[in-house]
């Protein structure tokens, strides 16, 4: 049987990319300190090998004190987002108060496992609520939801695994925690060819979130000395 | 009630000329009909009380309860008909399930509140139904805060520091507004809860009552739970105790 595509084999491969879906290669993070949470990403959004987006945002927004971070197909994730935004908002509504950070994990979860053959996506749940403050809930691929003190994901967090268990501290002062996720997400970016750019970071609190960015020629260098 | 009647009292669904619903008004005529129940707020908790009338010997004691538990978290106390307020029990506590299937939480009172009075409203609101026939105080104690709702047969439902519905409504509130709810905790409220449910029961009408009394608070960890025997036991010593000490001051009196 002849082939059905008369192409030389190894340029199909070669041009595989015009295929591949925008998936956010990532290194994405966030950490518990004293009086909130801090999440953090990287910039990049890639076609295959090449750069689609060089200064995404990852950080995205689900109620004025719930943030998740986004990792997987940018497609998935980004819908997965706007819907859970959706149900949140309208759980507030009808509560008549901020809906807790639990719940919003609970959400995406319920999402996240319902459709986990057709979804990509690895998402971290992050917020303020006054009933537990800051929090961060693990939503990975299988649709699992785990709460933890810091977590990383995404294919850089697999480089900063070390890193992170040695330099968290619990309760740490923002300034401190800050430059923790910007130092962790720079060795990320430095090794995973999938991340890079710069560095959002998300400061959510009591008064709400405070958003910075890292520029790339400002990035950390500490660990070139 | 001058104006029974009239042909505007069949339905749910119809207005009389004056603006009333009397099915609706009917419907609350049922619920003072039934056995006294009341709900008292403390400092760390609420207490709930029934005067569950018995209206055979042959009941056996402690069936036919007229406390239920909605949520591990949740009481509810009833008055009026019995087979009304189950089917309420039954939906309220669908409603908390559901709640945690989807938000992984307990659900909050008020929320639950907002959804029960909302049904119940929906069988005020039609020819083919009739309303419930009992009204029901939902209680829990939720983040450090004691709530309570009360909700009527017209769907209608107010947040209280204590509350009563049934026969003796209005000479149990005369009692309840006499205590210092602000200042009061539960173990002395169960005193307090009993002390009510026996002043104002009526001996020459109705023979026979057990008494239910449930707390949900900081001593029961937060879930709703019937009083430990030993409070219960104590608790139903004191107010009858009490009465006695009524009885010999009225012949004092004379």
């Amino acid at each position: 049987m002849p082939p059905i595509f008369s192409g030389h084999p190894t340029m199909l491969e070669e041009n595989d990319w015009r295929n591949a879906a925008h998936s956010t290669g990532t290194s994405i993070m966030a950490a518990e300190f004293a009086g909130g949470v801090i999440i953090g990403a990287d910039s990049r959004t890639t076609t295959g090998a090449y750069i689609a987006n060089r200064v995404s945002d990852k950080l995205t927004r689900i109620t004025d004190h719930i943030y998740c971070c986004r990792s997987g197909s940018a497609a998935d994730t980004q819908a997965i987002a706007d819907i859970v935004s959706y149900h949140l908002n309208f759980h507030g509504m009808e509560l008549g108060e901020e809906p807790l950070v639990e719940v919003g994990a609970a959400i995406f979860r319920e999402l996240c496992y319902n459709y986990r053959d057709s979804l990509m996506a690895g998402i971290l749940v992050a917020g303020w609520d006054k009933k537990k403050g800051g929090q961060i809930y693990s939503v990975p691929i299988g649709g699992m939801c785990v709460r933890q003190p810091v977590s990383i994901g995404g294919s850089g967090s697999s480089y900063v695994y070390g890193y992170v268990d040695a330099n968290f501290k619990p309760n740490m002062s923002k300034d401190e925690c800050i430059q923790f996720v910007t130092n962790t997400l720079a060795l990320a970016m430095s090794r995973d060819g999938s991340s890079g750019g710069v560095i959002r970071l998300g400061i959510i609190t009591e008064k709400g979130v405070e958003r910075r960015v890292i520029l790339g020629d400002q990035l950390p260098k500490f660990y070139e000395d | 009630m001058s104006s029974i009647g009239t042909g505007y009292d069949l339905s749910a669904s119809q207005f009389s000329p004056d603006g009333r619903v009397f099915q609706v008004e009917y419907a609350m005529k049922a619920v003072e009909n039934s056995g006294t129940v009341i709900g008292l707020k403390g400092t760390d908790g609420i207490v709930l009380a029934a005067e569950k009338l018995i209206l055979s010997k042959l009941h056996e004691t402690g069936t036919n309860k007229r406390i239920f538990n909605i949520d591990k978290h949740i009481g509810m106390a009833f008055s009026g008909l019995i087979a009304d307020a189950r089917q309420i029990v039954e939906i309220a506590r669908k409603e908390a399930s559901n709640y945690r299937l989807q938000y992984g939480v307990n659900i909050p009172l008020k929320y639950l509140n907002d959804r029960v009075s909302m049904y119940m409203h929906a069988y005020t609101l039609y020819s083919a139904v009739r309303p419930y026939g009992c009204s029901v105080i939902l209680a829990s104690y939720e983040e450090n805060e004691p709530v309570m709702y009360l909700i009527d047969p017209s769907g209608v439902s107010y947040g209280y520091h204590g509350c009563a519905t049934g026969k003796a409504k209005q000479s149990a509130k005369t009692e309840i507004e006499k205590l210092k709810l602000g200042n009061l905790s539960c173990k002395e409220l169960v005193k307090e809860a009993a002390k009510i449910i026996y002043l104002v029961h009526d001996e020459l009408k109705d023979k026979n009552f057990e008494l239910e009394l449930s707390w949900v608070c900081k001593e029961s960890n937060g879930y709703h739970v019937k009083v430990p025997d030993s409070v219960f036991a104590e608790a139903e010593k004191a107010a009858k105790q009490a009465m006695e000490a009524d009885s010999e001051s009225d012949t004092d009196d004379m």
